[in-house]
């Protein structure tokens, strides 16, 4: 189901520090991701894949190397052009949520159409429906802290696919949820994944989670140690 | 887009409603203080106007005694000649460009009619004096040339006296005592309220100029010459005229100075307007300092949103917001809040004024220049201020500021 190379890592380098103090947390990672692939990155803190994320997720650049992203040099790229592809592209789903307190389901969900210039009534009817499609319907009017947990984690994911993103970054996207809760979520990621041919890469650390995934990246001291399929998937 | 997020500083000002009301505070009170400030200060300017024209306008008022100095209140100097008789008819006769010529002398003297008594502004002078100063009688008539020649005991009394001594009632044809002396009230003046120093214009007696000397001054001194130029004829022209007769009538060698002062009413107004200007010019800059305050505070709290909302701004920019519409929020929202602070002091600032009006019976003059500035500038001040956080806020590397707790 693999389509072509969305994201491809070029010797990429990402050091902060200065001399003897210098700390690189990639040293010169290649990797590539496809349209399409549902990948876990795991590893423990401290190996990079926060870092590697960061810079997947358009939010960080390499220090040295290339980032592509579907074929752009997203490394080179400033901020504000770096802030358009993350809306045009790019959904992020958090472990904390991170909703805008005191604000509802679904003006959170509106928040990336706003920084679109997507009008005010078309705005709404999209976040009506992406939260249709996490399964939120008759909550779009509660505020975060009305909400559970895993409710608030399908506002976020709602958030995320309300632009149609290619890419979706789940940054431990289960970490605050139970058993029960989590499985619902990581569900919801397969079926949009399989549903929608969404890309999603995501940081666990939790092997069941990870095994969600089709193919799973482990990170080390900054290089990949390990890339491995998950054949009950494939 | 700027809707969307005028709406949303609006919510931010609602959600910390406490917070909100301290920061406006500092803008509350500079935009009201200046506001009254201007707002009184103008009320004061027309009150002084008003006060002076209704002296009459295009005055000239001559007195015995050297000029005190420019501007000054012209003392009179005792020890020169008073004048008399003689400066008036020189006048009358030999001064062209006037409208009116009158004498006044004047003493504060008891007043008494029946139980009541009332010290009072006693003025003896001539029928044109009603004319020189604009006065209209309310009822009654004005004295004749015939009552101003022989001193018959008449007079017209103001507002104030009839109110002391008759109520509501008519005064006419009452017999009122003088000092030592009775005069027959023959009409009534026109009420002029308070001057700008306090003095009640209508605490007043006229009665014949003869009359006041036998009577009551005992002499024949005219304290004063009220000089009313005529439509066509400036005051700054008139007053050589009269200083030329008057030192001719006078015998004043060229070497000596002028041993009587002409005052020019119209100028002392302009001057006394310009001063209240002035005053109140300085007064707004002083209130116009704590609109800086204001402003500080504005900052203060804004880069305490910003800290505060770290988390949101880093979720704001990981969705793609620009720094430009990070900026613009909080930008938005520092002038929502100083504007919000701006209207609340303007209301306040207005009903101070409109209150002071009322206990200083000055008219209530809002400007609505004074008004749209005062709007401007807190909306000004709000941009001013809340730049700087608002570029901290825009600046965040959105890893940074998601991991801010």
């Amino acid at each position: 189901m693999s389509g072509s190379v969305l994201i491809s890592f070029d010797k990429v380098w990402k050091s902060y520090g200065q001399g003897e103090a210098r700390i690189h947390a990639l040293a010169g990672v290649d990797l590539a991701i496809r349209r399409g692939e549902f990948v876990a990155i795991m590893g423990p803190s401290g190996s990079g894949k926060s870092t590697a994320m960061n810079i997947i997720g358009c939010l960080d650049t390499p220090t040295a190397g290339t980032y592509r992203f579907m074929g752009v040099d997203a490394g080179r790229l400033d901020r504000n052009r770096r802030a358009m592809l993350r809306n045009l592209y790019v959904g992020f789903v958090f472990q904390g949520y991170n909703l805008l307190p005191r604000t509802t389901a679904v003006e959170n969900v509106e928040l990336p159409l706003i920084y679109r210039g997507v009008a005010a009534r078309e705005r709404h009817d999209l976040a009506m429906k992406a939260l249709a499609e996490v399964g939120l319907v008759g909550r779009e009017h509660h505020t975060p802290a009305e909400l559970s947990g895993g409710q608030q984690q399908r506002v976020a994911v709602a958030r995320a696919i309300v632009t149609r993103p290619t890419l979706l970054v789940a940054d431990e996207p289960t970490g605050n949820l139970d058993t029960a809760r989590t499985h619902e979520i990581m569900e919801l990621l397969t079926r949009l994944n399989t549903g929608l041919g969404l890309t999603i890469a995501m940081v666990t650390h939790e092997a069941d989670v990870a095994g969600y995934a089709e193919r799973t990246i482990r990170f080390l001291d900054g290089h990949v140690a390990a890339d491995t399929i998950n054949l009950e998937m494939a | 887009m700027i809707w969307e997020t005028i709406r949303l500083s609006l919510l931010s000002v609602r959600r910390n409603v406490l917070r909100s009301f301290l920061t406006l505070l500092g803008i509350v009170i500079g935009v009201a203080a200046v506001i009254a400030m201007l707002t009184i200060g103008s009320g004061t300017t027309e009150k002084v106007k008003a006060d002076i024209s209704k002296l009459g306008s295009n005055l000239l008022v001559v007195r015995s005694g050297r000029p005190a100095g420019p501007g000054g209140p012209g003392g009179l100097d005792q020890a020169t000649r008073p004048l008399g008789s003689k400066e008036l008819a020189a006048l009358i006769a030999h001064l062209s460009g006037a409208r009116a010529i009158s004498p006044a002398s004047q003493k504060q003297v008891r007043v008494i009619f029946g139980t009541e008594s009332l010290t009072s502004g006693v003025t003896g002078t001539d029928s044109a004096y009603l004319y020189a100063r604009d006065w209209k009688l309310v009822s009654g008539r004005p004295f004749s040339d015939s009552e101003t020649r022989s001193g018959t005991g008449v007079c017209l009394i103001g507002e104030t006296v009839r109110q002391q001594f008759f109520g509501a009632g008519d005064p006419e044809g009452e017999i009122i005592r003088v000092n030592r002396t009775s005069c027959k009230i023959i009409g009534l003046l026109e009420p002029k309220g308070y001057t700008g120093f306090g003095q009640d214009q209508d605490n007043v007696v006229l009665m014949p100029l003869a009359a006041y000397q036998r009577r009551i001054a005992g002499n024949r001194d005219i304290d004063s010459i009220y000089v009313a130029a005529d439509d066509r004829t400036p005051t700054n022209e008139l007053l050589p005229r009269v200083e030329d007769i008057l030192r001719d009538t006078r015998r004043i060698t060229p070497d000596r100075e002028d041993d009587f002062s002409i005052r020019d009413m119209t100028q002392i107004a302009d001057a006394m307007a310009s001063a209240t200007t002035t005053m109140t010019g300085m007064l707004g800059a002083v209130a116009g300092v704590s609109l800086l305050v204001g402003g500080i505070g504005i900052m203060n709290i804004m880069l305490v949103s910003v800290t505060e909302r770290t988390r949101e701004i880093g979720i704001r920019l990981a969705i793609g917001a620009h720094e430009k519409h990070i900026l613009i929020q909080f930008l938005v929202e520092a002038t929502v809040l100083s504007l919000l602070g701006g209207i609340v002091g303007i209301l306040i600032g207005l009903a101070l004024a409109g209150l002071a009006s009322l206990t200083l019976a000055i008219p209530f003059a809002p400007s609505p220049a004074v008004i749209l500035l005062a709007v401007g500038f807190s909306a000004l001040i709000g941009m001013v201020f809340g730049f700087f956080p608002a570029l901290r806020g825009a600046r965040l590397d959105p890893i940074d500021a998601l991991r801010h707790e």
